[in-house]
């Protein structure tokens, strides 16, 4: 690991201000991906600023939606009564990230934040038609994704928290990679009064992204029988050493399908 | 170098560190506490697991800066004097180790998972170790050694 210099900010004001004067600054989180990559040395900031201090771990019921703090980790996620309540498909996927050590340090906002083309918090926020809001604004999410481990923020822009609009029912399944956990393949479905949102990661060679194709198909009928095989085309989809691009499609039908029987 | 002061296996301790020094590597180099392992440059094989705070971390993915006040138990701090920790007595008497180089860790997490929930079924046990990458012994036998850690824990 380069050297670099540890800060712990007090609060948000103090965090952007640290991080403005250093020449490459990134705030820290969880660090379940930063501190990896530092390690690595595919990273070398000057300055690690921990936002730790900054007291952004909470989860509040806003009537239609949830909102949670961006340093709330995936255990405190997957342990609460309230996301249990209202999003149980929520619980489930902050439940399956990773393993339990990734889970008691990793968060919400720094996997948002990271967007990984395999990481699960991104599909939920696409289906859901969740905000990320940050110091400055608040960005829908169709908005906030802008391809591979690349968002709307700004050097400088933190993420306070996100909402999350509460659906009538929604599931997530994904396929893991069997050594990092992380998604081969990951289907977050949502129905709402107004329709369905079908978001799918791990998939996409730009990252997260919504499947209209399927959404029509189950607007038309929610249910499993709604998803054809041949139905997901693998244009646009990854090839890599864990699965081709036409493995992909095909698993993107099959997730879908378990999300729909999956859906509470 | 920032000054670092935490308590680890209950001793107050207090060193001036590079801001960059893993908390692993604090362990082993600044403490001499060997018995943390590095397994991996991935975080994923769990190794590297000690307690912050009472919950399981891996150690070689945060910086001893951040731990700043917190309180830290290797493997080196769960035994009772010469009376091994359960655990470690259920690894021991099950065989649940063959080189020992996953076991630190190993048993590390598996306290953590028997003190949330001790009735756990042998797939929650598989579950919750999925942290922990073991080359040597298939798991079996760490899953029993858990099994009958559980029971002398009080499940
Ligand atoms: C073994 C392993 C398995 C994993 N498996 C999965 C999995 O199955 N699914 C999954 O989704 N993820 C998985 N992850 C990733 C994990 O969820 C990470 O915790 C997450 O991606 C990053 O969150 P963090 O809090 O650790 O952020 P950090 O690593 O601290 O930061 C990540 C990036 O986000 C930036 N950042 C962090 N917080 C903010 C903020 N509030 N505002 C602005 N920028 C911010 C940082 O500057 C950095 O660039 C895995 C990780 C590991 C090590
Ligand atoms: S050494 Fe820490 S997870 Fe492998
Ligand atoms: S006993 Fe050898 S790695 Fe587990």
């Amino acid at each position: 690991m380069y050297s670099t210099k540890y800060v712990k900010a007090r609060d948000i004001d103090d965090a952007v201000k640290a991080l403005k004067s250093a020449d490459d600054g990134k705030f820290l989180a969880g660090g379940m991906t930063l501190i990896p990559t530092l390690k690595q040395r595919l990273a070398n900031p000057d300055c690690l600023v921990d936002l730790s201090a900054c007291g952004l771990s909470s989860i509040d019921d806003e009537g239609s939606a949830i909102r949670i703090g961006a340093m709330t980790r995936h255990v405190d996620v997957a342990e609460s009564a309230l996301v249990q309540k209202a999003i149980p498909a929520l619980t489930h996927l902050a439940a399956h990230i990773g393993d339990r050590q990734v889970r008691n340090r990793g968060t919400i906002g720094g996997s948002l934040a990271n967007n990984d083309p395999a990481a699960c918090y991104p599909a939920a926020l696409l289906a859901l038609g969740g905000t990320v809001h940050t110091q400055s604004r608040s960005i829908a999410a169709e908005d906030y994704f802008d391809g591979m481990f690349e968002t709307a923020l700004e050097e400088d822009e933190i993420i306070h928290a996100v909402s999350l609009p509460k659906p009538e029912k929604a599931a997530y399944v994904k396929f893991p990679n069997p050594a990092s956990r992380y998604a081969m393949v990951g289907v977050f479905v949502a129905k709402f009064a107004d329709g369905v949102r079908v978001a799918v990661t791990g998939a996409g060679e730009d990252g997260v992204f919504r499947a209209h194709d399927l959404e029509a198909a189950l607007n038309a009928n929610f249910s499993a029988d709604a998803i054809a095989d041949g139905m997901v085309s693998s244009d646009g989809l990854m090839s890599d050493i864990h699965a081709s691009a036409d493995y992909r499609a095909h698993l993107i039908g099959e997730m879908t399908r378990r999300a729909v029987n999956a859906c509470t | 170098m920032p000054t670092v002061a935490m308590k680890v296996n209950g001793a107050n301790v207090v060193h001036d560190i590079p801001d960059n020094t893993l908390l692993v590597s604090f362990l082993r180099e600044t403490m001499g506490l060997t018995g943390t392992h590095v397994g991996c440059d991935t975080s994923q094989c769990g190794a590297c697991i000690v307690h912050v705070n009472g919950e399981s971390i891996k150690s070689c993915s945060i910086l001893a800066a951040q731990l700043d006040g917190a309180d830290v138990t290797t493997i080196e701090g769960i035994a009772n004097g010469d009376e091994l920790h359960p655990m470690q007595q259920a690894f021991h008497e099950n065989h649940g180790l063959q080189c020992g180089f996953c076991t630190p860790g190993m048993v590390m997490s598996a306290i953590e998972l028997v003190e949330k929930n001790k009735n756990l079924s042998e797939r929650e046990i598989r579950e919750g170790l999925e942290g922990n990458i073991c080359r040597c012994t298939g798991y079996h036998n760490i899953v029993k050694s858990v099994q009958d850690a559980a029971t002398r824990m009080g499940g």
